[in-house]
């Protein structure tokens, strides 16, 4: 792999851009892997690659029915932050927006990480309190947050209409380190990266079936033939529940559709990100200048993309009223994905009831920021058993009774 | 924009009358029962891909909960029934099979395909 660098666009701008390589290779399938992923999503992508970076581990397929980052981890709104309550979030998600901020010199691509700070507005009382009682936590974990009067926010977000009659501002939780990265760069950099140390990226490839021998995996069926694996991964958010069933295990997980949308570009306007969780609905500038704005999730089970018009409604006229500037814009494009919610809203990172067989799955509304971290730690998990960043998100806590809570927390999407 | 046949009122009701309950036809196990039997009653979810049974309440309209079979990959619905029922009666099992030839009642409240 040529590595890419200022002098790498020099020489190729010398030669019509024609020495470019192909990003990944597009191989055959093999008959075995040691280890085969299912999804080249995000966090399956990140697993194979810290597999083979931090443990060597390089016989390795990710296998993916679309393209590779055609699922939630190219349609999301790419906040990154980690400023959640309980503490078994707080080390994976700070752990992971750690790992963003040197990604682009990791991977050797850049995955236009930009942390311009996100704020969390406080818009009741009750979420006074809560951000408050959250900037406390994350002091105790060790995650830079703030509480920030009205007064600053409106200096660190001019266009903001503090007074809204319904959703007036009453402060916020500020994280100065959090931000947004390229949702598609992030995959493209881990499946370069991934392809680079001689794995196998298995795209238009469908899992169909999963094998097993006495209580252990032994493989998959997939629309490309049969491939056989020692350790398998089940990384695909939505479809969890479909893995999960071809295993022969259920899930605490439903999957429903969590929509977004791009404004048309405008000129720069505000250079922070802003989750207002009261109205459900959230906004921030692209490098393009379009306004991206994403919304609540549905309510009830779907796996079509699409999701219901009242929610972008919603969303819309409560943004409206606390950014009144965005009342004119017209909204070119608008998209769903399917996410895979868990009863307390933190994801799962655990071994099965199949010998060999480990999924990372109910990410929900808020995966993306988590790539990189889940990454590191599931692919700790497939390599050595355990892992201290995961063994809190284990499928077995709901028997137990050890609720990972960011329901209350997180209030809302992402 | 999804719209469900309210059986209790007769309406037509669009998705923003309705307050979608969860998944249908679940046993309430309780004091008694294996502790397998309480995790699943409170955590395991059927999430198929296809036939599904849900709760749904006709939140702003007459305020009664109802049964609907959908499709969860194609959003077709295929009829609504009342909530005093166990299981998805005769007449919406037809209509499935109708357009599912392969779809089998599971009583667990599963469908497959
Ligand atoms: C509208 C929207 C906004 C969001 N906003 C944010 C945000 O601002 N910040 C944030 O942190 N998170 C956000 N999220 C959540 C985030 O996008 C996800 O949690 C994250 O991208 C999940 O990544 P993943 O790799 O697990 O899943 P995915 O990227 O969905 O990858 C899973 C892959 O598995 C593949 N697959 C499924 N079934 C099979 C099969 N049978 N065989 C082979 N392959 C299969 C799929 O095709 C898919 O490519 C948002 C999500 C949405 C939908
Ligand atoms: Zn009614």
């Amino acid at each position: 792999m040529k590595r890419y660098s200022a002098f790498a666009v020099a020489r190729e701008a010398a030669r019509y851009h024609l020495g470019w390589e192909r990003a990944w290779a597009a191989p055959e399938p093999k008959a075995q892997y040691d280890v085969v992923i299912v999804g080249a999503g995000g966090h399956g992508l990140a697993t194979a690659y810290y597999l083979g970076k931090n443990f060597g581990i390089t016989n390795v397929a990710v296998i993916e029915k679309g393209w590779l980052g055609g699922g939630n981890t190219g349609r999301n709104t790419t906040i990154i932050r980690s400023n959640y309550l309980q503490d078994a979030s707080a080390a994976i998600y700070e752990k992971s927006r750690g790992l963003y901020e040197t990604l682009s010199q990791d991977l050797n691509y850049n995955v236009m990480f930009s942390p311009r700070g996100v704020m969390m507005l406080a818009q009741t009382q009750h979420e006074i309190r809560g951000y408050q009682r959250t900037a406390q936590a994350n002091a105790l974990q060790g995650v830079t947050t703030e509480w920030i009067a009205p007064a600053r926010v409106k200096e660190l977000l001019p266009i903001i209409n503090l007074d809204g009659p319904r959703y007036p501002v009453l402060g916020a939780l500020w994280q100065a380190r959090g931000g947004t990265a390229r949702h598609d760069a992030v995959a493209w950099g881990y499946a370069r990266a991934c392809s680079a140390m001689g794995m196998d990226i298995l795209q238009k490839c469908e899992v169909t079936g999963i094998r097993q021998q006495g209580g252990q995996v032994t493989g998959v069926e997939t629309t490309r033939g049969e491939i056989g694996c020692t350790r398998l991964g089940i990384v695909v958010a939505g479809h969890s529940g479909v893995l999960a069933e071809m295993a022969g295990f259920r899930l605490p997980v439903e999957s429903v559709a969590l929509q977004a949308l791009v404004s048309e570009p405008i000129k720069p306007c505000m250079d922070v990100v802003v989750m207002a969780n009261t109205v459900h609905g959230y906004m921030s500038q692209s490098d393009k200048g379009e306004m991206v704005i994403g919304g609540g999730a549905d309510g009830f089970n779907n796996y079509t993309q699409r999701g219901s018009f009242h929610h972008i409604e919603e969303t819309v006229r409560a943004l409206v009223e606390t950014f009144p500037m965005i009342s004119r814009l017209k909204m070119l494009r608008q998209w769903g994905g399917i996410v895979d919610m868990t009863g307390d809203r933190s994801p799962i990172l655990s071994k099965t009831p199949l010998a060999g067989c480990f999924i990372n799955c109910g990410w929900g509304t808020g995966g993306f920021k988590a790539i990189p971290g889940s990454g590191w730690g599931f692919a700790e998990l497939m390599a050595k058993g355990h892992s201290p960043l995961t063994e809190a998100f284990t499928l077995d806590r709901f028997r137990e009774g050890r609720f990972i809570d960011e329901s209350v927390a997180a209030g809302v999407a992402h | 924009m999804l719209t469900l046949h309210c059986p209790c009122c007769g309406i037509q009701a669009d998705e923003t009358e309705l307050a979608p309950g969860g998944q249908a036809h679940l046993t309430r196990h309780g004091p008694g029962s294996s502790d397998e039997d309480f995790h699943d009653y409170l955590f395991t979810r059927a999430n198929p891909r296809g036939v599904h049974f849900e709760r749904w309440r006709h939140a702003a309209g007459c305020g009664k909960w109802f049964h609907a079979a959908r499709d969860t990959q194609t959003l077709e619905v295929f009829g609504t029934y009342a909530a005093q029922t166990l299981a998805p009666p005769q007449h919406i099992r037809d209509a499935i099979t109708e357009r599912r030839p392969d779809w089998t009642w599971h009583a667990s409240g599963r469908a497959t395909e």
